[in-house]
């Protein structure tokens, strides 16, 4: 395996593989200055969503976890903040720039849309013509943070595209990579075999109580066996019966040497490198999100039935064994693995396949949802608003 | 030609991984952890990635994939007939 690639060493010394300019609003008040200014500044972006007003606590808390994450990323060079309020605005610019990355914020009130729009438009001009003269340099692959959540999943998952990933965490692990996987409540009926890979009883114990929280929310809140939802109709058209079935297919993504060296609440950083567990929502664009938070810059997404999803700021690799998916929907698939299920090639070779193109993604290599202008940023929400 | 393939030599259904499997057709099975194929009857129409039954199955039987607990059988299963949600239920939830 390679052990270089070319990556943007940031100024806190983490590695990015994108160069973004983002235009971050903290709530949905301010996407319409967003969109406008990225609309001004060609080639910035912004990243619009629905929520910050009225969330208070924990949820409160993921909140700002998530869109600070999300500048702090090393796949973004730079960051205008627009927000409702200055107050709000300002705790995120403050804590995007401890990464010692430009980053600057207005908040709309006492000075409206178009005043705003004007002084930030002209922030983000400055911004990416700096981030267009910076250069790729030679990083480690150690360097390099590599996440994964599958989706659309069906039964060529479990014995295809999942295990390719697992071939590949395998490898990475090894290389001092830091690895994360989460979708707590789809590891209902492989738990215990989650459990048993766990680093030591410290870490197996905080992932039982993030597991049976998980299972006591959706015990308190269902009103049916979950079919349907869990799994999916598009998990069940394609073959999937139970969330048993679905679970062990969804933990052959971890491998079969690593091992889980500790549990990340959602949006939360790792401290070190390893595999991690992310307690996290199983919907794609709820994880992802929350990955690309956490400040992984590649992410690994395998499919079945053919999911479709990207992300704003994360590279999303889509890998799929299903010989019908990949004829059907070619134009989403990054690497077809589905060699795998005709004995027409090894595992390993699949995940060489996949890291493969994991360095030409890194390289700048633009993936299969970037290419088709998929950004899909979903913030996890945990509870109603005050 | 590999027309399903089993995780764990000891699972009781398998994945069909090719379009246009029909009843009256003797499907090869790839068993993947060990690289080895088995020969077995179909005797209905399954499409791809649903699941073939590999022996007969009663209710209340546990069903095992990757040599692990799937769920419980809740119709009648002969080998070689279709295995999903018509007849499989899960034990959670």
């Amino acid at each position: 395996m390679q052990s270089k690639f070319w990556g943007y060493r940031r100024e806190n010394g983490r590695v990015g593989v994108r160069n973004h300019v983002i235009i971050l609003p903290v709530d949905d008040l301010s996407n319409a200055a967003c969109e406008a200014v990225a609309n001004n500044i060609k080639g910035t972006l912004a990243i619009p969503h629905p929520y910050g007003r009225l969330q208070f606590g924990a949820d409160l808390d993921l909140h700002f976890r998530t869109l600070i994450g999300t500048g702090s990323n090393p796949n973004v060079a730079a960051v205008v903040v627009i927000g409702i309020e200055e107050q709000w605005t300002k705790r995120i610019v403050d804590a995007i720039a401890t990464t010692g990355k430009p980053v600057v914020g207005f908040g709309i009130e006492l000075h409206g849309d178009h005043d705003t729009i004007m002084r930030a438009s002209k922030a983000a001009k400055v911004f990416l013509q700096d981030a267009s003269e910076l250069h790729r340099v030679e990083c480690d692959l150690k360097e390099l943070w590599v996440s994964t959540k599958c989706g659309e999943s069906d039964t060529t998952s479990g014995c295809g595209s999942n295990p390719t990933v697992g071939d590949a965490f395998d490898k990475l692990y090894a290389a001092g990579s830091t690895l994360v996987f989460g979708e707590t409540s789809e590891i209902t009926g492989g738990e215990s075999i989650v459990a048993a890979r766990c680093r030591n009883d410290a870490v197996r114990a905080e992932f039982m109580r993030v597991f049976d929280r998980y299972q006591e929310m959706i015990n308190r809140h269902k009103t049916s066996d979950l079919s349907d939802s869990q799994p999916t109709k598009g998990n069940i058209a394609g073959g999937l019966t139970t969330i048993e079935e679905k679970a062990l297919g969804n933990i052959q993504k971890i491998g079969k040497t690593c091992v889980v060296d500790g549990v990340l609440d959602k949006a939360e950083m790792p401290t070190h490198p390893g595999l991690w567990f992310m307690d996290s929502s199983s919907a794609a664009a709820e994880m992802v999100t929350l990955c690309a938070a956490s400040g992984y810059v590649v992410h690994f997404f395998p499919t079945g039935q053919g999911n479709v999803i990207g992300n704003p700021i994360l590279p999303v690799i889509k890998i799929c064994a299903n010989p019908r998916t990949v004829r059907t929907m070619s134009e989403h698939v990054d690497v077809d693995t589905s060699g795998l299920l005709q004995r027409e090639i090894t595992m390993s070779e699949a995940g060489d396949k996949l890291l493969d193109m994991m360095f030409r993604t890194a390289n700048g290599r633009l993936t299969a949802a970037e290419a088709l202008g998929h950004r899909e940023f979903v913030l996890t929400r945990l509870y109603e608003s005050a | 030609m590999i027309h399903c393939v089993l995780h764990d030599p000891a699972d009781s259904v398998a994945v069909v991984v090719v379009e246009g499997v029909v009843a009256g057709a003797t499907l090869t099975g790839l068993i993947l952890d060990e690289d080895k194929t088995i020969s077995l009857p179909c005797v209905q129409d399954i499409p791809l990635g649903h699941k073939v039954a590999l022996k007969d199955m009663a209710v209340g039987d546990t069903v095992i994939k990757y040599g692990v607990d799937i769920g419980k059988v809740v119709a009648p299963i002969k080998k070689g007939q279709h295995a999903h949600v018509h007849n499989i239920k899960t034990k959670r939830w």
